[in-house]
């Protein structure tokens, strides 16, 4: 396969599960403001913030409103990781890529586009907001269940996958980050009313309020979130399964192509760690600075990928 | 009065038509108009799109689909047929003689300068003799009907002629509205067109080429108004779909950039002008083309279909001395007539043309796409002032042609059925032999009483069948 197509289809499928994650974020956000009593257009701090959006906002709006940063985040082009900029330029990859991909899964990326096109093309009503969010993430899933169900499981599932995979370690290691200080065990052993808010913010970032739940017995508790967003290998967007996903993904490849490149030394490292690992030893070296490195080894990764597949020239 | 090919001026329905036009009779209007939404939404869906250039809102539109189909008998197929493969052939060694002896020049036919002070020209194709001595493996022959018998060719397509994935999608949304009319009807297959241009063109290898040819599809990419084809035609041969930074020339090789290094590519199928192709050779500022390609063709390592260079075959300039070129070639009369043409680079001509401007169509030497041309009897007495003073300022620049009558087929509209004028291109394929795609695309100027039938311009398109009689 070209180069070029393993980078239109990596790229899609970032932009497709940044879309539904920016979705996700904003829901979380509606959420607050919502459930608690004084809440301020300042929270939208902290989800500019998790899209990694913050300064670019500013630059765009000097105040800071709820109206204005769902605008920013769900429809602004200007925005290069708005909701409405990632199906366009997910589509656009698509598009590039088009002989690559099934029809039902180039059907369901185009519809997508179409009718988030004119759903996104007015600024938004308050009272629209919940259920555009469910469109929103109706449509990826949508273009992910036609993907799973019609493509061939070769080398350009497994491109697309890994840009899958990237992208979703990258989020939910953001979304930790920009809360890292209400999940220490210094600041509060047992959640007041404001922890728990916050950590349910989280959760539900994740779309994991629920599963977490299941699996914890129901007891926020920061150690347990922490555990389960980094180290709990079922939780589908923890950073350990996305790891070993990616691994997966890039052995399928080495084992095709018959050849291993660094990408591979790089992802193995990065999958052990998160294996080996416990949550009171992330604690140690510092929750922040753990996220912010596996921030700084994941784009690593995702660069030598691009060269060692020669994405471009 | 435009002849009518469904019905009589009586309002009786000629043969071809008279299945189709029992069982339209017996359909629901609100049926059928429901039939034609679907029809938007397939093509809608799919991403069936072509983009219009200067419109940045629209950047891609749909072409209209009209449900009712244009019906050719078997009859009047083997006769068109037999005359556009006369024309192609005579096109191939035309082209041949242009690039090697030019007798025809010596023969006094073709004035020199018109072939060699022309910029479709390329001196870097003289004494170069392409794999198979194929020039245009691709053709796309405009034809126009005036009356029962009388077709007309309107322009000869021999560079990069585009809309056979209209042929294609437009066969396959019918197949899938209305089933019932294909049992009815027997309709000749259009369907193997993507397996023939693969054969043809593999068949057509460079001579040092071992095993199975490598085929590729060379597009400008996302943002080109004919995309939405290139990708189709890749997918449906099977072959990759590749832009020109993905090549390179490496050891006298064209190769491309995959996942696991380069690899040598045999054909490429290049949907990118000639000025585009080789900024080493041609446009130095092309980002669309491969550095070096040029070199690695003359060398016979590698076919570029259609070779470059074809575009003097159909010049507009050159379209007006193609009954000469036929008899030339082939020893015979042209089966199908040219459109009666004046070249206003002739003082005698330029003079009738501006005499009758209201009566003619006027159209650009080097232009396409239904732009820069006039049509004298629609157009405002501003305009054709306007277009006078372009002309007598460049005669050289223009050539006119009278207004044809060109034929109507219906369209359906909310209140029923209505006559617009149409053309027809049929796509022709040419390897060690020619094989002509029995249909092709019908274009349909939609406005009423409109003549222009370009996609960019307001025209829809139609399936076309082909009895078998």
């Amino acid at each position: 396969m070209l180069g070029r197509t393993a980078n239109g289809l990596y790229w899609m499928f970032r932009y497709i599960e940044r879309a539904e994650n920016i979705a996700r974020l904003v829901d979380a956000g509606l959420r607050v403001s919502l459930t608690r009593a004084g809440s301020s257009d300042e929270d939208w701090h902290g989800v500019l913030e998790s899209a990694g959006v913050r300064e670019a906002y500013a630059t765009v709006h000097p105040q800071l409103t709820a109206a204005d940063a769902i605008d920013y985040l769900l429809r602004d082009t200007t925005n290069p990781s708005s909701v409405m900029s990632c199906i366009e330029w997910g589509r656009n990859n698509a598009r590039m890529v088009r002989t690559a991909l099934t029809r039902e899964t180039w059907e369901a990326t185009n519809e997508a586009w179409i009718d988030l096109k004119a759903r996104l093309a007015n600024r938004l009503k308050a009272a629209d907001l919940p259920e555009l969010i469910d469109v929103i993430k109706h449509r990826c899933g949508l273009i992910r269940g036609a993907f799973h169900g019609s493509m061939l499981r070769n080398d350009l599932y497994n491109f697309s996958r890994i840009g899958t995979f990237i992208e979703r370690a990258d989020n939910t290691s953001r979304i930790l980050d920009v809360k890292y200080y209400v999940l220490l065990p210094s600041v509060s052993q047992v959640g007041s009313a404001l922890d728990n808010m916050q950590w349910e913010q989280i959760l539900r970032s994740v779309s994991a309020h629920r599963s977490y739940g299941w699996v914890y017995d129901g007891d926020l508790q920061s150690a347990n979130i922490a555990d389960f967003l980094i180290l709990k290998i079922q939780m589908p967007r923890s950073l350990a399964y996305c790891y070993e996903k990616i691994v997966s993904n890039l052995d399928y490849l080495a084992d095709t192509y018959g050849e291993r490149l660094k990408a591979h030394e790089t992802a193995a490292a990065i999958r052990s760690s998160l294996k080996r690992g416990s949550i009171a030893e992330i604690m140690d070296i510092g929750l922040h600075e753990f996220l912010e490195d596996f921030v700084t080894r994941n784009n690593q990764l995702s660069a030598e990928i691009t060269t060692g597949y020669r994405f471009y020239e | 009065m435009a002849f009518d090919e469904m019905l009589t001026p009586e309002g009786l329905p000629r043969d071809p038509y008279k299945q189709y036009h029992q069982w339209y009779s017996s359909q629901d209007a609100a049926h059928l108009i429901r039939k034609t939404q679907d029809a938007e939404n397939i093509f809608r869906k799919t991403g069936i799109t072509f983009a219009v250039y200067g419109h940045a809102d629209s950047s891609e539109k749909l072409i209209p689909f009209d449900i009712i189909p244009r019906i050719i008998s078997g009859r009047e197929w083997r006769k068109l047929a037999q005359g556009i493969e006369q024309r192609v052939l005579a096109l191939n060694a035309f082209l041949d003689d242009i690039y090697h002896k030019q007798e025809i020049i010596k023969a006094g036919r073709i004035p020199r300068e018109l072939i060699e002070k022309n910029t479709a020209f390329l001196p870097e194709m003289i004494g170069f003799k392409p794999p198979g001595g194929v020039y245009t493996h691709i053709v796309g022959t405009d034809i126009v009907r005036t009356g029962e018998d009388q077709f007309f060719v309107l322009e000869d397509n021999a560079r990069t002629p585009s809309g056979v994935s209209y042929m294609l999608e437009n066969r396959e949304t019918m197949m899938q509205m209305f089933p019932e009319l294909f049992t009815l009807n027997k309709v000749q297959r259009v369907e193997d067109y993507p397996r023939l241009l693969r054969q043809s063109l593999a068949s057509l290898a460079p001579p040092g080429c071992r095993g199975r040819p490598r085929v590729a599809v060379l597009t400008p990419g996302i943002y080109n108004s004919a995309y939405y084809e290139h990708s189709f035609l890749a997918d449906q041969m099977g072959v990759e779909l590749v832009e020109g930074s993905d090549l390179r020339v490496i050891d006298g090789r064209v190769k491309m950039r995959t996942t696991q290094g380069y690899e040598a590519i045999d054909v490429l199928y290049r949907r990118v002008d000639d000025d585009f192709l080789d900024p080493l050779t041609f446009r130095p500022d092309s980002a669309l083309g491969i550095p070096g390609i040029m070199d690695v063709y003359r060398a016979g390592n590698i076919t570029i279909a259609n070779a470059p260079g074809t575009g003097i075959s159909d010049d507009k300039a050159i379209y007006s001395y193609m009954p000469e070129i036929v008899e030339f070639y082939t020893g015979r009369k042209p089966l199908l007539e040219n459109v009666p043409t004046w070249r206003c680079s002739e003082p005698d001509s330029l003079r009738y043309v501006l005499d009758h401007i209201g009566e003619l169509v006027i159209k650009e030497v080097h232009g396409s796409g239904g732009y820069g041309m006039l049509v004298g009897p629609t157009a405002s007495k501003k305009e054709r002032t306007e277009f006078a003073e372009k002309l007598a300022a460049k005669p050289a620049n223009y050539i006119a042609q009278p207004t044809l009558a060109l034929s109507t087929v219906p369209i359906f509209v909310n209140k029923g059925i209505a006559p617009r004028h149409v053309d027809l291109r049929p796509y022709v394929l040419v390897s060690d032999k020619v094989k002509i795609i029995p249909g092709g695309l019908t274009r349909v100027a939609l406005k009423e009483g409109s003549l222009v039938v370009n996609s960019s311009q307001g025209g829809g398109t139609k399936d076309t069948w082909v009895l078998e009689d």
